[in-house]
């Protein structure tokens, strides 16, 4: 058993990745001074050799992880989202990406629900600036259980990776036994009239939006797209050969993330009507998890309505 | 190095308003971080003294006309200790001081970092993520210069902070185009998140790295309001260098449980611990304290 009732999905990366320094000494962790947030304290308490605290410079962190990697290492930098991805973005582009090094990016705070902190430590742009490097492969887990499988899963592939993680404490519902496949969705629930395409922390309100339209008498198919790149072309191209209309769910902005990529793929090969859920072309704010996930319309209800809309457009 | 300009003395009155309302922005900062439930009150008590000095004596400003054309403006660049800068913007009067209590609330104009989107009157730039602030204070410098105006820019840093690349870029911007108005204060706590800032990543000799990018530097006890009033003042007309402040601070300043600790630039604060906090403070003196909208006590 992994994790069960409700779990910080940060966790199940922590957990492998205490397991991939004990098993492998080239397996390295950085932090930018944010050491105790991203959970790699205890691999840095346990493997101090195999640890460099970096201070707070993100940019500096990343191109320090390229050379560890060029040399060798299986190089996990953390920090938060918002970081990662933006302040730190052309030295993931040019030394990470364009490179190929071996880097797995540990990004948490990853979407909205961060808390007090507000709009300036959201993250609600990083899979559509990570997704648009060719060659980073971007990995959102749905659960602490599906976080650990997949921090195992990213360091046993070569290249550079983008593991996105949720701050708030979030249910657990994915099977702990399953190994995580790279690039290959999975489907939660079977349905015909409306596909819904989720990903990260919006997978289990999904589900709960499924349950409620199969009382509206709508059939609902719920896939937990866990890897947003490369995108498992097959199963959303079958989900909309088979339903005919589809809804995109993410903790994310509407542009450019899942919705975007599964957009890009129906508009070539199978013109489909859209819904889009996940924050629209706006910043975010300060506030509770739950209030803002309703403020900003990340909510199965939300979900739900979209999926009658999509229907409706068939 | 330089030393301040000893010259300068505050009244004594002058200088009691002063220790009051730095006494008074701590007392804020931690009701108000309390009823957030959460917050970074460490390094907005060790920085105390400088927002009662820039707000209530140094600073040409006017919370009745906070656009007024040639004012002084203030960045905070490590906009996690904004419950000090929310404080001292309630107690000089731009806004009603029981709207501290909405700080990190959603719906709220004081976001747990600053937003200028939020406070347009107020913040001069948003701040949270490090490192940004001194090249944005910079603009605001040069623009003054060109607009030939005599408005000054002061900025604060966090020690941690300096290890932001972009810092070192924007400490050389601001040497390299003589930007005489620009003061930067930087909050020596010796403190970060993941501990000592030595064991994280050592930003010393700060004072002689400064001077060797060219910058007029001047090293205070940060809780020292006469010789924080005294930093601030212009440097003297024929040094055409930025200042730098190095104001060595104490994280947590004034609240027992909280001094020199990193835990606690940041995280949850109980009732129970603000209640602490704040007979360990001292009496309000001065100013009232923080009450809801219906008059009732907070805390
Ligand atoms: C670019 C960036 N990286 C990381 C953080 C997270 N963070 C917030 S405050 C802080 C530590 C700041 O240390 P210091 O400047 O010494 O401030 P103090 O702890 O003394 O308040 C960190 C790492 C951030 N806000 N911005």
């Amino acid at each position: 058993m992994l994790f069960s009732g409700s779990a910080d999905i940060r966790e199940g990366f922590a957990k492998a990745l205490m397991e991939l320094g004990e098993s492998n000494p080239n397996v390295v962790a950085m932090s930018a001074d944010l050491a105790g947030s991203s959970k790699v304290q205890a691999f840095a308490d346990t493997f101090p050799d195999q640890f460099f605290q970096m201070g707070i410079s993100e940019g500096d962190m990343m191109g320090t992880a390229a050379g560890l990697a060029l040399a060798g290492k299986i190089v996990f930098p953390t920090t938060f989202a918002v970081f990662a991805a933006s302040l730190a973005n052309q030295a993931v582009r040019l030394s990470i990406v364009y490179n190929q090094a071996n880097v797995k990016i540990a990004a948490g705070h990853g979407g909205i629900t961060v808390g007090g902190d507000g709009a300036t430590h959201q993250a609600f742009e990083d899979i559509a600036l990570m997704r648009v490097l060719p060659g980073l492969t971007v990995v959102v887990p749905a659960d602490a259980n599906e976080a650990y499988h997949a921090t195992l899963a990213v360091a046993a592939m070569h290249g550079p990776v983008y593991l996105r993680l949720a701050r708030s404490p979030h249910p657990v519902f994915t099977d702990p036994t399953k190994a995580f496949q790279i690039g290959k969705a999975e489907v939660l629930r079977e349905g015909a009239d409306v596909g819904i395409i989720a990903t990260g922390t919006m997978v289990v309100r999904a589900l709960q939006a499924a349950e409620a339209l199969a009382k509206d008498g709508i059939s609902a198919r719920v896939i937990n797209m866990h890897t947003i790149k490369p995108l498992d072309t097959e199963c959303v191209l079958s989900c909309a050969v088979d339903c005919k209309a589809v809804v995109t769910a993410e903790e994310h902005s509407v542009i450019g993330g899942l919705g975007g990529a599964v957009a890009e793929l129906l508009a070539q090969k199978q013109p489909t009507p859209i819904e889009f859920v996940g924050v629209q072309d706006t910043f975010g704010e300060s506030g509770e998890p739950e209030e803002i996930l309703t403020k900003y319309g990340l909510s199965a209800d939300k979900i739900r309505e979209a999926a009658v809309t999509a229907v409706q457009r068939k | 190095m330089n030393s301040t300009a000893t010259s300068f003395v505050l009244s004594p009155e002058r200088r009691d308003q002063l220790h009051q309302a730095a006494h008074q922005i701590r007392r804020d900062i931690i009701t108000a971080i309390a009823v957030a439930g959460d917050g970074h009150p460490g390094g907005a008590l060790g920085a105390a003294e400088l927002f009662a000095a820039l707000y209530f004596e140094v600073m040409h400003h006017n919370p009745r006309e906070p656009q007024m054309p040639g004012r002084d403006r203030f960045v905070l660049s490590n906009g996690h200790i904004c419950a000090g800068l929310y404080s001292a913007l309630a107690r000089a009067g731009y806004f009603p001081v029981a709207e501290l209590l909405t700080h990190r609330k959603i719906g709220s104009r004081l976001q747990g970092h600053p937003a200028r989107t939020h406070l347009p009157d107020m913040v001069e730039t948003s701040s949270g993520p490090l490192g940004q602030g001194l090249s944005v204070a910079n603009g605001l410098a040069l623009a003054a210069r060109l607009d030939g105006v005599q408005s000054r820019v002061f900025a604060l840093l966090g020690d941690g902070e300096m290890q932001e690349g972009q810092v070192w870029e924007a400490v050389m911007t601001a040497a390299h185009y003589k930007l005489q108005n620009l003061t930067m204060f930087v909050s020596y706590n010796r403190l970060q998140i993941d501990g000592a800032v030595e064991d994280v990543m050592g930003i010393d000799p700060l004072a002689a790295k400064l001077e060797s990018f060219q910058w007029r530097v001047v090293e205070i006890d940060g809780h020292d309001i006469e010789a924080v009033v005294a930093a601030a003042q212009p440097a003297p007309t024929e040094d055409h260098r930025p200042t730098a402040v190095i104001l060595r601070t104490v994280m947590g300043k004034g609240v027992s449980f909280m001094e020199d600790k990193a835990a606690w630039h940041g995280g949850k604060l109980s009732m129970e611990q603000a209640q602490q906090a704040l007979s360990g403070l001292g009496p309000a003196i001065g100013f009232d304290d923080i009450r809801h909208m219906d008059g009732t006590n907070v805390i």
